[in-house]
Parts: structure tokens; C-alpha cells; sequence
């Protein structure tokens, strides 16, 4: 029989713990598959987040650091700037990397830290149980904007791939989305090319990748993609919002 | 000299007030006496004085702080204003008395003054006044002989350049000069 | 050798950088500032790393990152900005990686003053932050020791794989003293189980979850185990005319020097005076202050605080074997000889004198 697909080698192969149609797995995939392709995965340092992904020091098979909520970047910093040659990345969620964590992402792409952040934002706090996130959607319902969010009571959604483009230390900023084949295709392209431009020491790399959460949405997974085509991609545009050099 | 004394030098930042506190440490440190010196750090700085204590002692320091020094050295009036009723009695206080508009009013004090500034100015630059004071100060209370002190003043000042390294000696001399004359 | 003239701050940085330190992450604030600017003079000369971070929050965590590669790393701050580090302290003691943290003390709570104080004793030597742990804590009392404790500091944390805290009184940062500048360590033990990328070994993990019951108490049994051998190995403390003392003061950090003198003033009053000085905090030497409370009629804790924090050690050193007095304030330092008239007043109301 001809084999068509494998476990990546910078998977572990545990089994994970995500609910029904949660991207995680998919986006845990990319990140291991861009690793293999790079040839990197024993060169590589990961730093997962507190949030759904927390375990992800189990699933990736590369040396891995488990953060404090929101740290991620700060930790990344300093194993980089004493290991020069290793590649990091770091895995945080909406909550983790837009909230709590605001101040060390924005610094660590001011300093243009040469590490890539898988950013993954699916609108709310998936492991909590469904509250707001600064990414949760103006009218979308959570468990704490139970009347749907206001601008008036919550502010506007963060868009942190548009004031991250800003920050000269920023080398590689690109929003992608894993609703569809073809664009699970350019978000491991994305994330390649950020550890590409990683290793070429350009600067600070950054992939949001768009994302579902069947369970706190309320939606089934197929219903989900669907919530996610018309909703978060209008307001939160794809494509590659900063590429140093082109 | 008594077994431990505690100086005060105060003044405005600039004065070279901590570097005198440093270099009388240094010089001390030289002649095998024990030495610490605090400095005033931080906020307390603010509005420009700057001030720092001087212990010198034949034993290990015990307390390297104290709020009444034996000896102030006072470079400017604010100085005089906040140091004067802290001296010990029978303590010193020594006077620059280019910078300060009036007299100490202790009686049970001995004041030294010098008109630092004037001096300093009469070899070219202000920036040595410091050394100028530093120069009668050692002078006057015998803690080490002069060429002693110049060679000290070597190793204190290495990696600077000749020409400042002379100057600074220079003006120590001026001091110790005055001192011999004026504060017999 | 030589001995030169140094700022107690400055002792640190250099004898950090003497422990092979090469990590240096912070954050400004005073009475420690001069420990990250002489960190950002030295440490690009010498192949080391510094990072001014955005916030202790950042710094802190950036200590967890570079101690996790094994690297010696260390961090400074006063006391707010050490309340601000606590969430990573604990993910550290958990994490079991080893680093030093300096505190140079200014006085609270809230933004507090900048003057002397020690009143971070209870965030230093209680854990500090959240969960079952503790930390060593040093305590130095002169210019020369800021360099002698931090680079012990180091020899022990990397020892018991435990952060280490270095605590001294803004005074001290501030004061210049004649140091013995000791020799670079040159030997240091193997970290098998940092974060270096997996190259030729099975990866690493650094992590401080632990979901299931019995995960988490089997890893506090494992802490709780390590807290015993550190007391058991490390308490130090040093005793002054103890031996034939009624009144034995207590006192550490600059207040233990101070202190050393007003025994002396005492005993020239014909009070029978001694002292004991922690040098650790944690582990505290309950041991010690017990035995001679054993020998002596009372105790006076003597710290720059006012409500007064390491009383309570003394308190359960002592369990009630002896009264323990009180001699306290903030944001200055007391002086000998006020420190002898209030003893006098104690030996009185003792019966003493």
C-alpha cells in the first residue's frame, strides 16, 4: 500500500485533547510538517501558552517550555538572545497574546526578537469556557458579553496583525485562515516562511491563523467554518501585511 | 587622629562633592585604615545637592551611617542650612566660603573656612575646587604626609590624562598650602 | 591581593559576572538601577546577554527563559517591582530553575520611599508568590559580601535547581566599601535537563502544569522534599558574645553591623549583650536563636520596618522561651547609640540592669 500521508517527525503523536472541530490539531500539523520541511525540529525551542494549547509541550516533539499566560514572547527573548542559532516559536491564543500578554508581543516585535508566534485567534477564551477575548466580534455573544459586545461597553476587536505591521522590528506579519484546503495550504506557507525569515535573522515573525471553536460558539464544526467565512475574515482580513525587503 | 571619624561632605550636584567623599576614601583606604562611604541616592538628590559620609576607622565599620557627623564639609548655603545643627559638638565644620553668604552660628563647632571657588579659578578651572578642599582637608587633619597622598592620588586618578592627573595634584597642593597657612 | 572600592550595587553585578553570569535581564528602579547599568556596560564585552525589558513582568520572565537554558541569569529590583516579579518567581521555584534575584529594599507598601528598609522580608522569605514554595534568601551586610553571597548565591541555586533571592537595604546598594574582587568560577555542574534544543537526546520539557491530583502531589512531595535538604544544608547565621548574653539581639543585612556596636555599648553599661546575625533568611536558623534562647533572658528583633517581620521567626524559633522585644523603623537607619538607649530601657523592664 503506498503510504500518502504520515505523522510529521516534529510530532510526538500523542493524542490530543481538543474538543470536535477545534483547529488546534490542524494548526499543531502545519507548524510540524513547516519544521520537517526545514529540517529544523532539532534546533527548535517552543514556548506554548496558558489557554486551550497549554499542553502543547506534549504534541510537538522539540524541545518545549510551557509559559506563563502571556509571557511567551519575554521567555522567547531570552532563550534566543543566548542561543542565537536556534530557532523559536512561540503558540498563544487571543487571550494569552492580546490581552494579558499585549505588552510583551508588542515589545518583542518593537525589539524585532528573531522568533516566529503561531498566533492563534478563534475570538474568546476556549479553555475557561467562553468569555470575552479583545478578539471577540462586536455583536458576537460570550459568556461575559452575555448581551453581545458593544462598543460602548467592550471597545473594538484587536486587529494584531495591523498594529503589529507597524513596529519597524517586524520582519514577517500575515493573517491566514485554516476554513478551507487552499488556505490551510498558504497557512503552512506562511508559517514556513516565517521561520525562514526567522533564520535569515531579519526580525520579529508572526502568522495569526484564524480559527474555530465548535464548542464555545455553540455550532457544529461544519456550522463553524461557515461562522467563520462570514464573520471573522470580513473583519479580520487575510494576507501577508508585512514581508521585510518586499 | 581618634580611632573612627565619620565626614560629611555636602554641596551641589556638580561640586565634585561625591567624587570628594571618593577620593578621601581612596586616599584613606591607601593607608591600610577600614573605609566606607554612603551615598544619597535617588529622589533624595533632587533640587541638584548632593551629599555623602565618609567613615574612616582602624576596626571593621560598624555603623557606616550616622545623622551626626564630627566633620561637614559644606560646599554651598542649602548645605549649611540643613547640615549645621547636625554636626557633633566640638566637631568641625569646614566652609566654602565662596558659595555660602553667612557665618555658621555654632559656638561649639570649629569652622574652617576657604574661599574654595576663588582658589580653584586662580589655577584656570572651577572643575578642581574639590581637590582644592580635599588638599587642606587631608592637610589639616594629618590622616597621611603629603607625597604620601599625591602617590595615592597616582593610583587613584590611573587611566586619566597626564595633563588632568596634574592639574588635580596641583590644586591638592593650593589646598594643602592654604591649609598650612590659614587653619594653623 | 588588591582590594578596590566598590558600590555595594556594583559588588553584585561583578560578582555575578565572576559566578559566570552571563544573563542579565531588568528592569529600572530605585535603589538597584546601578546593578543593570553596570550589567549593560560589561556584559556585550563579554559574550553575555542583556535585556532591559519592558517590565518586571517581561524581566522575570525572561529569567525563567534564560535559566531554562541553563545559563547562570539573574534579575534586580526593589521591592515593588519585586511584588510585580512574584507570579514568576513561583513559576521558577516550580519550574525548578535555577537563578538569582536581587531585592534591594526600599521602603512600602504601595510606591512607598526609596530610603533603607527591610520590610520585603515577608515576600522574600515566605515564598512570595503563589503556590507551596520557598526560596533561598541572602542577606549581606557589606559591600564585600554583595559580591561574596551572589556568587554563592549561584553555587546554590544551581546546587538545589532553585531560584535564589539576594536581599540587602537600599543603603547598602548605595555604599562603597573596599571589596576582595575573588576569581572567575571556572567549573559548573551539568544541566542535562535544559532547554537547548533536542539535538542527538530525546526533547526536554519545562513545565509547571500538572492537571492530574496525583501528578501535582507527587511534584509538591518532591519540593517539600528539597525544602528539607536546603534546610538541613544550608542555614547560616553568625553569633556575637552570645554565649554568656541575658539579651540577645537580632538583627541581619546593614542592621546586623549596626547592631554589633550597640552590644558593645551595652556590655561597656554592664548589660550582658550578644547578638545573632541570619545570613540566610530562608532557611531561617530556628536552630540557632532556639539554643540560645535556651541561655539568655530575652530577645529584641531590630529590623528597618515597623511593624516588624522577622520578630515572627524569632517568635517561633523561641516558642515562648523568652520575651522578644521590638526595635523598629522605616526609611532610616537607627544608630548605634539610640539603638543602646533603648536597650537599656528593655534591660530594665527585664530586670537585667
Amino acid at each position: 500500500m503506498k503510504m500518502i500521508a504520515k505523522k510529521p517527525e516534529s510530532l510526538t503523536g500523542a493524542k490530543y485533547h481538543y474538543c470536535p472541530g477545534c483547529s488546534h490539531g490542524i494548526i499543531h500539523r502545519l507548524v510540524a510538517e513547516a519544521m520537517d520541511e526545514l529540517n529544523i525540529r532539532e534546533q527548535t525551542i517552543g514556548i506554548c501558552p496558558v489557554g486551550c494549547s497549554v499542553l502543547a509541550y506534549d504534541y510537538f516533539n522539540c524541545d518545549m517550555l510551557e509559559a506563563a499566560h502571556g509571557r511567551a514572547p519575554a521567555i522567547a527573548t531570552a532563550i534566543k538572545r543566548l542561543l542565537p542559532d536556534r530557532y523559536l516559536f512561540t503558540y498563544q491564543g487571543d487571550g494569552d497574546l492580546a490581552s494579558i500578554g499585549m505588552g510583551e508581543i508588542v515589545h518583542a516585535s518593537l525589539r524585532g526578537e528573531k522568533i516566529t508566534t503561531i498566533f492563534v485567534n478563534n475570538t474568546l477564551y476556549g479553555m475557561t469556557g467562553g468569555q470575552m477575548a479583545p478578539t471577540t466580534l462586536l455583536g458576537q455573544v460570550t459568556t461575559t458579553s452575555p448581551y453581545g459586545r458593544k462598543v460602548e461597553w467592550e471597545g473594538y476587536p484587536a486587529k494584531m496583525c495591523e498594529l503589529l505591521s507597524c513596529n519597524e522590528g517586524a520582519a514577517y506579519i500575515c493573517r491566514t485562515a485554516v476554513n478551507s484546503p487552499a488556505n490551510i495550504i498558504k497557512t503552512k506557507k506562511a508559517i514556513k516562511k516565517a521561520f525562514q525569515i526567522q533564520g535569515q535573522g531579519l526580525g520579529f515573525t508572526l502568522v495569526e491563523v484564524l480559527s474555530t471553536c465548535p464548542t464555545n460558539w455553540g455550532l457544529s464544526p461544519a456550522d463553524s467554518l461557515k461562522w467563520m467565512e462570514e464573520h471573522m475574515i470580513p473583519y479580520y482580513p487575510l494576507g501577508e501585511f508585512k514581508v521585510k525587503g518586499e | 587622629m581618634s580611632k573612627e571619624q565619620q565626614v560629611l561632605f555636602a554641596g551641589f550636584g556638580g561640586q565634585g562633592v561625591i567624587s570628594m567623599g571618593q577620593f578621601l576614601t581612596h586616599l584613606a583606604m591607601h593607608t591600610g585604615k577600614e573605609v566606607s562611604c554612603a551615598l544619597s541616592y535617588g529622589a533624595e538628590m533632587r533640587g541638584g545637592t548632593a551629599n555623602c559620609l565618609v567613615t574612616i576607622s582602624d576596626e571593621e565599620i560598624s555603623s557606616p551611617l550616622t545623622e551626626n557627623p564630627m566633620t561637614a564639609i559644606i560646599m554651598n548655603r542649602p548645605s549649611l542650612d540643613r547640615f549645621e545643627d547636625k554636626i557633633k559638638p566640638n566637631g568641625t565644620l569646614v566652609l566654602n566660603s565662596s558659595m555660602v553668604d553667612r557665618l555658621p552660628q555654632r559656638d561649639d563647632v570649629e569652622v574652617l573656612q576657604m574661599p574654595v571657588n576663588l582658589l580653584a579659578d586662580q589655577l584656570g578651572t572651577s572643575r578642581v575646587a574639590n581637590m582644592v578642599l580635599l588638599g587642606a582637608f587631608v592637610e589639616k587633619q594629618g590622616l597621611m604626609n603629603i607625597d604620601q597622598a599625591l602617590e595615592y592620588l597616582d593610583v587613584v586618578f590611573k587611566g586619566k590624562q597626564e595633563a588632568i592627573i596634574a592639574k588635580n595634584k596641583e590644586a591638592f597642593l593650593v589646598g594643602v598650602d592654604y591649609a598650612r597657612k590659614e587653619w594653623k | 591581593m588588591q582590594r578596590v572600592l566598590m558600590k555595594g550595587n556594583e559588588a553584585i553585578a561583578e560578582g555575578a559576572i565572576r559566578a559566570g553570569c552571563r544573563g542579565f535581564f531588568g528592569y529600572p528602579i530605585t535603589p538597584s538601577s546601578e546593578i543593570a547599568e553596570y550589567m549593560a556596560r560589561k556584559m556585550p564585552t563579554i559574550g553575555g546577554v542583556f535585556v532591559q525589558a519592558e517590565s518586571e513582568l517581561a524581566a522575570i520572565n525572561m529569567v525563567y527563559g534564560g535559566a531554562a537554558t541553563g545559563a547562570r541569569v539573574m534579575t534586580a529590583s526593589s521591592g515593588p517591582g519585586i511584588s510585580l516579579k512574584q507570579e514568576g518567581i513561583s513559576f521558577l521555584a516550580e519550574g525548578e530553575l535555577p537563578c538569582l534575584i536581587v531585592d534591594i529594599c526600599r521602603g512600602g507598601p504601595g510606591l512607598g520611599g526609596i530610603q533603607p528598609s527591610q520590610a520585603d522580608y515577608f515576600q522574600a522569605t515566605r515564598g512570595g508568590g503563589h503556590g507551596d514554595y520557598y526560596i533561598i534568601v541572602l542577606a549581606p551586610s557589606s559591600a564585600q559580601e554583595m559580591m561574596d553571597l551572589t556568587m554563592l548565591g549561584f553555587e546554590l541555586a544551581d546546587k538545589h535547581r532553585t531560584p535564589v533571592m539576594l536581599m540587602a537595604e537600599g543603603t547598602l546598594g548605595n555604599l562603597i566599601e573596599p571589596v576582595l574582587v575573588r576569581d572567575e568560577v571556572t567549573e559548573f555542574v551539568d544541566k542535562p535537563w535544559a532547554i537547548t534544543g533536542c539535538l542527538g537526546r530525546q526533547p526536554n520539557i519545562v513545565n509547571t502544569l500538572h492537571m492530574p491530583v496525583e501528578q501535582l502531589q507527587t511534584r509538591n512531595q518532591h519540593l517539600t522534599e528539597k525544602y528539607q535538604a536546603i534546610r538541613s544544608q544550608e542555614i547560616r547565621s553568625e553569633e556575637f558574645l552570645t554565649e554568656d548574653a541575658d539579651l540577645i539581639l537580632v538583627a541581619y543585612g546593614i542592621m546586623a553591623r549596626i547592631a554589633k556596636k550597640a552590644v558593645m555599648n551595652a556590655r561597656s553599661l554592664g548589660i550582658k549583650t550578644g547578638l545573632i546575625r541570619p545570613i540566610t533568611l530562608w532557611p531561617y536558623p530556628y536552630g540557632v536563636v532556639n539554643k540560645i534562647a535556651q541561655t539568655c533572658k530575652a530577645m529584641v528583633s531590630i529590623e528597618i520596618s515597623t511593624t516588624g517581620q522577622m520578630i515572627e521567626d524569632i517568635k517561633l524559633a523561641t516558642a515562648g522561651k523568652v520575651p522578644i522585644h521590638y526595635i523598629g523603623e522605616i526609611a532610616r537607619t537607627p544608630n548605634p547609640e539610640e539603638i543602646t538607649q533603648q536597650l537599656l530601657v528593655i534591660a530594665a523592664k527585664e530586670g537585667l540592669i
